[in-house]
């Protein structure tokens, strides 16, 4: 395992092609919950988590699923697994870490149906990663949800307080802020490492 | 049985993208041509509409408890199969919607029409809804997408309008989504104030 090929996997997924603002996987959830800072990083810490765990999960899955010659039933055996998994985390979090658990409160189940899980599973796949750069990708394209979510949830807040078209209040003016923020992570594009 | 209001709702007052505000990954993802978003308003209409027939009839044997679970693996069925189906007769379609294909699984607008419309239903409501929602979220797309190819590359799906080098290309890249959709929706919240304050 060569290091440098995982550090371009995290570095990949948390700057060039961040899940939110290039890839645009787990809008909702980043539209949804990014009107409050606390809340924000809730959610991002509950994504790095059910998709590293998710990514660590499905890689067996899959190799199964080949083996079998079942290939086409991918998508439904994978979000079979998500959901039970997220599941089993909200049970074993209850039990265990109740703080945690009242933190992530109901984003916890949200989680379910946040196409960034389903999405670095299938991407996974789609890349022919192999079970370590599976979890890094998993765990890393969660950072970069984190990343975009706090920064976000910081413009937000201050947005309460400006003073927008009446037409663009509320959902568009955060629209076309997060438009902007994409223009600045594809500055990011042109960023090769050397070797 | 009102297939006209069901008709308005979905195009229009209860427009699943610009109204509800509903499955925006796919909306800002693939509108980049309008042969892409076609390929997903259809797919997504078809999938809508049989998974909220399918719904509908189980809708009595579902347990309570289980039943995001349950319609989430109804879903994944029906999108497994226009996957395939895809795949086989349209394969460049398949080839640039990529991995939104089997992410409509977890579109949240079919989700929410399965518990908010299709599970408290008989079928051919449910039919017709799941129909009209599709069009309204079709709607959107062909609006988005022509806005995005015609000003981004120049063309209009596939037919040149004017050379690509007067097209502003940052409208086909990600901050376009944002930036279109976001201009689209505060156009509908301008005409819902304008409409409201006329009454």
């Amino acid at each position: 395992m060569e290091w440098t090929t995982l550090f371009d996997i995290a570095l990949g997924a948390i700057l060039i092609n961040n899940f939110i603002l290039a890839q645009f996987l787990g809008i909702c959830p980043f539209m949804g919950v990014s009107k409050k800072m606390d809340t924000a990083v809730g959610m991002g810490f509950a994504v790095i988590f059910v998709m590293g765990l998710a990514s660590a999960l499905c890689y067996p899955v899959n190799l199964l699923l080949n083996n079998l010659g079942l290939k086409y039933m991918q998508t439904v055996a994978f979000i079979l697994v998500i959901a039970a998994l997220v599941q089993f985390v909200e049970m074993f979090l209850k039990k265990a870490i109740p703080t945690l658990y009242q933190a992530l409160g109901v984003y916890l189940p949200l989680i379910t149906t946040n196409c960034a899980v389903l999405g670095v599973v299938l991407l996974n796949v789609q890349n022919g990663y192999n079970f370590i750069e599976s979890v890094v990708y998993g765990i890393t394209g969660g950072a970069g949800f984190l990343l975009a979510i706090v920064l976000f949830a910081s413009i937000r807040e201050r947005l309460e307080f400006a003073d927008p078209p009446k037409a663009f209040k509320g959902f568009p003016i955060a629209l076309v802020t997060a438009g902007l923020m994409a223009l600045c992570f594809m500055g990011f594009q042109g960023l090769k490492i050397p070797w | 049985m009102n297939i006209g209001k069901q008709l308005k709702e979905g195009l229009v007052t209860q427009n699943p993208v610009l109204v509800q505000l509903l499955g925006m990954c796919s909306t800002l993802a693939i509108t980049t041509t309008i042969s892409n978003g076609i390929g997903m308003g259809v797919s997504v209409t078809i999938i809508l509409t049989l998974s909220n027939i399918f719904i509908s009839l189980l809708r009595k044997f579902i347990p309570e408890q289980v039943r995001i679970a349950c319609y989430i693996v109804v879903i994944a069925g029906f999108v497994t199969m226009v996957d395939l189906l895809l795949q086989a007769f349209f394969p460049d379609i398949a080839e640039s919607l990529g991995v939104f294909i089997p992410l409509i699984v977890v579109n949240c607008i079919i989700l929410a029409r399965a518990e908010s419309f299709a599970s408290k239903s008989k079928p051919l409501p449910a039919a017709i809804d799941g129909i009209c929602q599709g069009l309204g979220y079709t709607m959107v797309l062909l609006v988005m997408s022509a806005i995005r190819e015609l000003l981004g590359a120049g063309t209009f799906n596939g037919a040149r309008v004017f050379p690509a080098e007067y097209a502003a290309n940052m409208l086909a890249l990600p901050v376009g989504g944002f930036l279109t959709l976001g201009c689209l929706i505060a156009l509908m919240q301008y005409i819902q104030r304008k409409v409201k304050g006329g009454k």
